[in-house]
């Protein structure tokens, strides 16, 4: 019983810590250029690129930042403007809502069978 | 005069897989128990020719012999005498003659080791094998012939593209082609199994080792990519979530599936169709990802020059092979019956089995799913990091968890848990954890979990590894992989949560300080070199708190041959942290765009990958001594 | 049965993914910010090149239709598209506004006085941020809008002699 106790007060420590830590920061603008593709790169983030295009996203998305916007209305704002084809986090829509549940489905399916499957070895 | 001996060997090699097919098939009448001597030398010298080609291309490679159009393309005169060699499989035929190669090599190998098993099994693989070397065969010598002849022979070749003229990536190629390629042998193997029922534990033990063989040297080969992307990209990262890199990836986690449940299969006889799906399954993704890289039908950061009719053709053979698959696959398929208790060493191999292909089936999807929005439904997607870690990750805990409980588990019926040890581990890596977020810096909520699970991962194998040395047991192969891959998880984890990454613009002369840190921009220097130019920046990174100074040096190079510009980072490697520095000119200004990572760790990242796949190649050595 | 609705329903998805992979190879890959068209361009605040006032959606919607051609002095396609940009300026039903982009205002004079000067009115987009509105990601590109601000068309990379007689196609039918 005094494991557990001292088990969930630690846990409890560090998870209180890295919530004060996580608000400290708004918006992290080298976050958002990760998640943008670089047009005009080979496979390249706007973060990781130095090219023209790069420096003019690097620019409007500080600009945005600083006008108050959120994360979720940059994205918005520039998938209006280059399609979604720049976001490297797709967004769950009717096009894409396999992409995110599939794997899942997966997942449970997969534990399903192993359990039906131990059930019905453990009968013989 | 190469390329006339080159394809004349390649043509021969065609007429010996024919002669090899139409041999075995002779064999089945043949009542000795042993296979004919003439089948034996048909295939040595079959290997002998193959590997002879190979030389014939690496020759013309080193003396530039530019009548050939694969040397034309992706060599110069003037480039390094290694580069030269690394530029033979640099290329889209080169590697493909090297495929062929890998085909031949473990086919020939195969039929060796695998002298004390059923004839017609063996026959029957044979014949496998050598229907998928004569298909690649034929795709090399009609379609991307590495032999071809250019008239009139160009006096200087174009040049190998500078980025791949690296020692990393010379030997990336061969490592991962022996682990993806070299899982065509248990793709045959298990064709055969189902034609020849030639199954259970004799099955497992003989293809067993090729497993190993193909899964530690793909796990090499992943890493000297990986490291290739870290130091030769610039942008710090080492692993992307690629299209490529992801191609490799698949096959890796079909491999470490089949790797387990085979000695389900070994030990307890049981699994035998599900080991024998992952053993088809290997091979076939190896071919999808080829299919994916070489066609073009993906954007991605490593491009071969892409031509839709190898597309199609590599297409057309994959469909022959998972067609073939499946009819023979459903076609032999039986309800057989089981016995497992399900706190059994072998329910935990299952769960394993359940995680990678869950693992295999999120990066497949994420991959291909862009050409599924496209062609369905004309909608162009990105499917970019940030997906990957959003569905991966947080499964990665729990089944670090699981990897940590399995190999204490007991086959067949485990009696006793020792829950009070499992918490004691528990407790012991939450209270790690919160000292590295009391001392360092705290995290995410999720890093928390990754890295206490990983802790968890590497003190109980720690405990595992202590008793085998008390029982003087010398087998610690897969305590080693386990423990490599706690430790790889825990080291990424750290880096990606410690790492510092800074990006802005200086003049020659200027300074910028953040955090503890202060970089000058002190020196700028052309300098000629053999076959580029190049920028040199010289900075000073000042450690304000431990007032510690370094200098590092990156580059812009501009080469000639073929005009490119390329970044290159300078690192300043030690045991904890990577300095990392990459320069970059700003266009019609004075101002260079500066990224200054720090970058904590990487070297054990690395180190953790090459103990991964060092525990393979131990159980390797262990099987071998057993048998002989 | 059950293995059979299984065999079935696994080989039709093969087929299909085989399927999509054979569409997907002779599909044009090249991306393009084809979605643009249709959109209404809002919010335009551009500094004015020579005079001290800015542009805004305003200036658009007084004409049949405006190009909005991106340039700098630096990019050598925009040299080639300027004969056609001279010829479509002495359309009626046509004004063509141009955004000198990332550029140094003494050399782009210099480029209009060399070539002459096929714009309306000119913007000046120093840092480029203003490309963003259009959708721009290099240069040059233009986009065609209608006086309710809808764009038509969106040409990437320079102007030719195609792009020219499909430009004078839809201003002349409307």
């Amino acid at each position: 019983m005094r494991i557990i106790i001292t088990l969930l007060i630690l846990f409890n420590l560090s998870f209180v810590q890295s919530v004060a830590q996580a608000e400290k920061f708004s918006i992290n603008p080298n976050k958002i250029f990760k998640n943008l593709r670089c047009l005009i790169c080979q496979g390249q983030s706007v973060g990781d690129s130095n090219s023209e295009f790069a420096q003019t996203i690097k620019l409007v998305v500080k600009d945005q930042i600083k006008e108050g916007k959120s994360e979720k209305e940059i994205y918005e704002f520039l998938i209006e403007k280059y399609g979604e084809w720049i976001v490297y986090k797709p967004l769950f829509n009717k096009v894409n809502f396999l992409l995110w549940l599939f794997p899942y489905l997966v997942f449970v399916a997969g534990g399903t069978i192993i359990i039906l499957f131990l059930k019905k070895s453990n009968n013989h | 005069m190469l390329s006339n001996f080159g394809n004349t060997l390649l043509f021969l090699n065609l007429l010996l897989g024919v002669l090899i097919i139409y041999f075995s098939v002779g064999e089945f009448q043949n009542s000795k128990i042993t296979i004919s001597k003439k089948i034996y030398q048909l295939c040595l010298f079959q290997i002998t020719f193959v590997i002879i080609s190979f030389l014939t291309l690496i020759t013309a490679f080193i003396i530039s012999d530019f009548s050939i159009i694969t040397v034309y393309q992706n060599s110069h005169s003037l480039k390094p005498l290694l580069y030269k060699i690394s530029g033979t499989w640099g290329n889209h035929e080169g590697s493909l003659l090297l495929w062929v190669i890998i085909l031949t090599i473990f086919s020939f190998f195969f039929l060796i080791y695998s002298k004390n098993h059923q004839k017609n099994y063996r026959i029957i693989s044979l014949i496998i094998q050598n229907i998928l070397i004569l298909g690649f065969l034929f795709f090399l010598i009609f379609n991307s012939n590495p032999f071809s002849i250019i008239a009139p022979t160009p006096k200087e070749g174009l040049g190998l593209n500078p980025i791949l003229q690296d020692p990393a990536l010379a030997i990336h190629p061969p490592l991962l082609y022996i682990g993806f390629v070299g899982s065509s042998i248990y793709f045959s193997a298990a064709m055969s199994s189902l034609i020849t029922n030639y199954s259970g534990k004799l099955f497992a033990q003989s293809i067993k080792n090729w497993v190993l063989i193909s899964w530690s040297f793909q796990t090499l080969g992943i890493l000297a990519g990986s490291i290739w992307a870290y130091y030769e990209l610039g942008w710090g990262g080492f692993w992307f979530w690629d299209p490529v890199e992801n191609a490799s990836l698949l096959p890796w986690f079909a491999m470490s599936a089949l790797l387990h449940s085979i000695m389900v299969l070994e030990k307890r006889n049981q699994l035998y169709f599900w080991v024998i799906i992952l053993c088809l399954l290997t091979f076939i993704l190896s071919v999808t990802g080829t299919f994916l890289v070489r066609s073009g039908i993906l954007n991605s950061v490593h491009t071969f020059a892409n031509d839709p009719s190898r597309g199609l053709y590599i297409l057309i053979f994959l469909s022959l092979m998972i067609f073939a698959s499946v009819f023979l696959f459903f076609n032999k398929f039986k309800n057989s019956n089981y016995g497992f208790y399900s706190n059994s060493r072998e329910t935990f191999i299952l769960i394993n089995n359940w995680f990678m292909i869950f693992y295999l089936i999120t990066i497949l999807l994420g991959t291909i799913y862009p050409i599924f929005t496209e062609v369905l439904t004309d909608y162009k997607v990105s499917v970019g990091p940030p997906f990957y870690n959003t569905v991966i990750i947080p499964i990665v805990v729990l089944f670090l968890f699981f990897m940590s409980i399995g190999p204490r588990i007991k086959w067949i019926k485990n009696k006793s848990y020792n829950l009070n040890l499992l918490f004691k581990i528990l407790l012991a890596s939450i209270l790690i954890n919160f000292l590295i977020t009391y001392f360092f810096n705290s995290y995410s909520f999720l890093s928390n979990f990754i890295i206490i699970s990983a802790l968890f991962l590497i003190i109980s194998s720690l405990l595992d590894l202590n008793k085998s040395f008390k029982k003087k047991e010398i087998n610690s192969s897969r305590v080693t992989s386990h423990l490599a891959f706690g430790f790889l998880i825990l080291f990424i984890g750290l880096n990606h949560n410690f790492s510092l990454e800074e990006d802005f613009n200086l003049k020659l002369g200027e300074k910028k300080k953040f955090d503890n840190y202060s970089i000058e921009f002190t020196d700028l220097k052309l300098k000629d070199f053999e076959n580029y130019k190049a920028v040199i920046g010289k900075f000073q990174i000042n450690n304000l708190k431990k007032n510690l100074n370094q200098f590092l040096y990156p580059e812009i190079r501009i080469y000639d041959n073929p005009k490119t510009i390329t970044y290159e980072a300078s690192i300043r490697s030690s045991f904890l942290k990577d300095y990392y520095i990459t320069m970059s000119n700003v266009d019609r200004s004075d101002y260079y765009n500066i990224k200054f990572q720090k970058k904590p760790f990487m070297m054990w990242i690395w180190i953790s990958a090459i103990f991964i796949s060092l525990g393979g190649f131990l159980r390797l050595f262990h099987n071998a001594k057993k048998n002989y | 049965m059950q293995k059979k609705i299984i065999r079935t329903s696994i080989i039709l998805t093969i087929i299909f993914i085989i399927g999509v992979f054979f569409i997907g190879l002779s599909k044009d890959k090249t991306y393009d910010t084809k979605d643009l068209i249709g959109q209404k361009i809002t919010k335009v605040q551009i500094k004015h090149f020579f005079e001290n006032r800015k542009i805004s959606e305003k200036d658009f919607k007084k004409n049949g239709f405006t190009l909005i051609n991106f340039w700098a002095s630096w990019c050598a396609p925009c040299r080639d598209e300027h004969p056609y940009l001279l010829k479509l300026s002495n359309e009626k039903n046509l004004k063509i506004i141009g955004v000198n982009f990332k550029d140094k205002k003494s050399r782009a004079k210099n480029f209009l006085d060399e070539l002459g000067n096929p714009y309306a009115e000119v913007a000046s987009d120093k840092l480029g941020k203003h490309s963003v509105t259009f959708g721009i990601y290099g240069i040059p590109e233009s986009l065609l809008i209608d006086k309710d601000l809808i764009v038509v068309k969106k040409f990437i990379g320079p102007i030719l002699r195609n792009d020219y007689s499909l430009i004078k196609n839809i201003i002349e039918k409307k």
